[in-house]
């Protein structure tokens, strides 16, 4: 199996005032191509910090970092910005939609700060993303004529767009309701199926089981990286009562 | 990211706020506007100067008094008496590039006709004087030199003087009027010419025989102004050195006493109108690009509040793959697509207004050229230079903590 992501002695240490902050503590871990992990931990735990490193949006103090092979660490900003462009699909707790402006527009977003793709690709490649959630025929909505749950998965095609080799998932359904929650991790466990790698951060244990491994942290250390038995999202979602209205 | 992509996306963002960008665009509009206005004006101006001076003739040559010092004391010029008719005399047998050439007495009074009167002045003249003010006589005759020799009480009214002396439609010719009590003949009547560039009526005016205001009304031998025409535009300024050697002969000055008589043609009048003109527009174009200043401070105000309102967008183009550049050149590129925008507009308001004026004030409408590239020019360095702070601040902000602002 292809390594996706390798951390290797990973550290991260912030100067508040006159103390050090040692956010991250040497963790080490490997994720493979088409593995679906779950980074469980309490606030301060270090998962944010982690999940921004990950994301190449922050540089760790020490240690190594390769994604899809390619070394992190010593990396320009806009050598990371690339990398982010290229190589990873955020997808955020409160959506980051544009607003006002469409959801096909939104999810085009990535690739307009990619001049390999010409206008038609854009296009194309931003309808297949629309559908591989399930919104073909909400292409021209705005956000704020879409449910919290489809504004999520604009979000997620627009982290799909690019064809990332992961999909960073950050309280993804943070604010959702449990059956909302259910019906876009399903959506994850689809696309995780079709192939993709995904990383999801969340501090929900009932969200980490329908994930195939948890990594779990707590100030700063790695206390615990299992496997699950993954559990079906589409099955929990059956299990729901019936809405009573 | 290529300049297309970039223009959209800066184009799209100023169009989810369409009231505040047309706002924004507003002062900048102001200013290039009054600055074209002002400018195109300015020019309208000293075109409608050049054109009244040049049907007035720019081959009028005058002879005027000049101020005078008795003892250390400056005594201006009213009570220089050296001008005299034999001055007239001697320029009209030496000079050769006059064609004529006649005294000027003026005084003011009363005119009056039955219960009608008047405040005006009497211009006493030789009967070339007409031809050199470029008078038509529209009714009537002119004086003739045996009038002149005679000081016969004749005289030739303008259009004012006629309506406002024969209210009710009568023919003034034959008709005798009053002047400080000494009755004038009118046998002639002007054609109408309208204000001249100062604003004067040159219809309000009352042309007679010289010797008669002279000797009847000023009593005075000495005359106040000499008028004449070069014989061409272009010997004005020869025939004006001639006078001036005549004269200093006449007046038996000697080579280094100050003339006590200035000489000025019309060339110089427009030369002074041209520079008061020119003044006023540097002047009111200082003023108006004022107002272009502080729509440039405008834009920059608003775009503060637009990177600070778009903190999270900006986080999330960070996330996904803008790089630092591509976040400054967008919002430089807002500012000056509104700077641009707006100045586009200014430009069309501008001529609109100056046209309007032209056309209300008279005057030839010009559209300036340079005006009009320097305003765009302007246009484009107030955009990048007001913008380019705000899109620094937003080009330097953090993607993480940008992502969490609330």
């Amino acid at each position: 199996m292809n390594e996706i992501i390798r951390i290797a002695q990973l550290r991260r240490t912030f100067q508040v005032g006159s103390e050090q902050v040692h956010a991250l503590k040497g963790i080490s871990f490997t994720i493979y191509s088409g593995e679906f992990v779950s980074i469980m931990g309490t606030s301060g735990s270090g998962k944010s910090t982690l999940l921004n490193i990950l994301g190449c949006l922050d540089r760790p103090t020490s240690g190594e970092y390769f994604i899809d092979g390619n070394p992190v660490s010593q990396r320009s900003k806009d050598e990371l910005s690339v990398l982010r462009n290229r190589k990873i699909g955020f997808v955020f707790q409160s959506y980051n939609l544009l607003a006002r402006t469409t959801a096909l527009e939104n999810v085009a977003l990535p690739l307009l700060y990619n001049n390999t793709v010409s206008a038609k690709e854009r296009r194309e490649k931003s309808i297949r993303a629309l559908e591989q959630v399930g919104l073909q025929d909400r292409m021209l909505h705005l956000p704020n004529q879409l449910s919290g749950g489809q504004q999520q998965r604009v979000a997620i095609a627009r982290a799909l767009v690019n064809d990332p080799v992961i999909l960073l998932a950050d309280e993804a359904t943070g604010n959702l309701d449990t059956r909302t929650s259910y019906e876009i991790m399903s959506l994850f466990q689809q696309l995780n199926e079709e192939g993709k790698t995904i990383a999801f951060v969340t501090h929900e244990p009932d969200i980490a089981n329908f994930t195939g491994r948890m990594i779990q942290l707590r100030d700063g250390h790695i206390v615990k990286d299992t496997p699950l038995v993954t559990q079906s999202a589409g099955a929990a979602l059956a299990a729901l009562p019936v809405n009573d209205d | 990211m290529n300049l297309l992509n970039l223009f959209k996306i800066a184009y799209k963002a100023l169009l989810l706020n369409k009231t505040r960008a047309f706002l924004t665009m507003l002062g900048i509009v102001i200013g290039i506007s009054s600055v074209i206005a002002m400018v195109s004006l300015g020019q309208s101006s000293s075109q409608s100067i050049n054109n009244q001076i040049s049907t007035m003739g720019t081959n009028l040559i005058m002879v005027m008094r000049a101020s005078q010092r008795q003892g250390g004391v400056n005594v201006g010029s009213t009570n220089v008496q050296t001008l005299t008719v034999n001055d007239v005399e001697a320029i009209r047998s030496q000079a050769k590039y006059i064609s004529a050439i006649s005294p000027l007495v003026n005084v003011s009074g009363q005119l009056v006709n039955g219960s009608n009167n008047w405040p005006g002045s009497v211009q006493g003249g030789n009967a070339e004087l007409i031809s050199i003010r470029k008078y038509k006589v529209a009714s009537g005759t002119n004086f003739t030199e045996t009038d002149v020799r005679n000081s016969a009480k004749v005289c030739i009214v303008g259009e004012t003087v006629v309506k406002n002396l024969f209210t009710n439609g009568e023919s003034p010719l034959g008709k005798m009027i009053r002047f400080n009590k000494i009755p004038f003949k009118i046998i002639g009547v002007l054609e109408s010419k309208g204000q001249n560039q100062m604003g004067q009526d040159q219809d309000d005016v009352v042309i007679a025989p010289y010797t008669t205001v002279q000797k009847r009304i000023a009593a005075i031998t000495y005359i106040h102004m000499i008028m004449a025409s070069a014989s061409s535009e272009e010997t004005a300024s020869l025939a004006t050195q001639e006078i001036e050697t005549i004269l200093h002969d006449t007046h038996k000055l000697r080579a280094d006493e100050q003339n006590d008589f200035d000489v000025r043609t019309q060339q110089e009048m427009l030369e002074m109108m041209n520079s008061v003109s020119g003044f006023l527009t540097v002047l009111l174009s200082a003023i108006a690009s004022i107002s272009l200043l502080v729509g440039g401070i405008g834009i920059m105000n608003i775009m503060y509040v637009t990177v600070t309102e778009r903190i999270k967008e900006i986080g999330l183009r960070m996330a996904i793959g803008a790089k630092n550049r591509d976040i400054l050149l967008q919002f430089l590129c807002e500012s000056i697509i509104l700077s641009l925008i707006g100045g586009i507009l200014g430009i069309l308001l501008g001529l609109l207004l100056s046209y309007g004026a032209s056309i209300g004030l008279n005057w030839p409408f010009i559209a300036s050229v340079p005006a009009i590239g320097i305003s765009f020019l302007v246009c484009a360095a107030t955009g990048i230079f007001f913008g380019w702070y705000p899109a620094k601040k937003a080009a330097s902000l953090d993607p993480i903590n940008a992502l969490r602002y609330e």
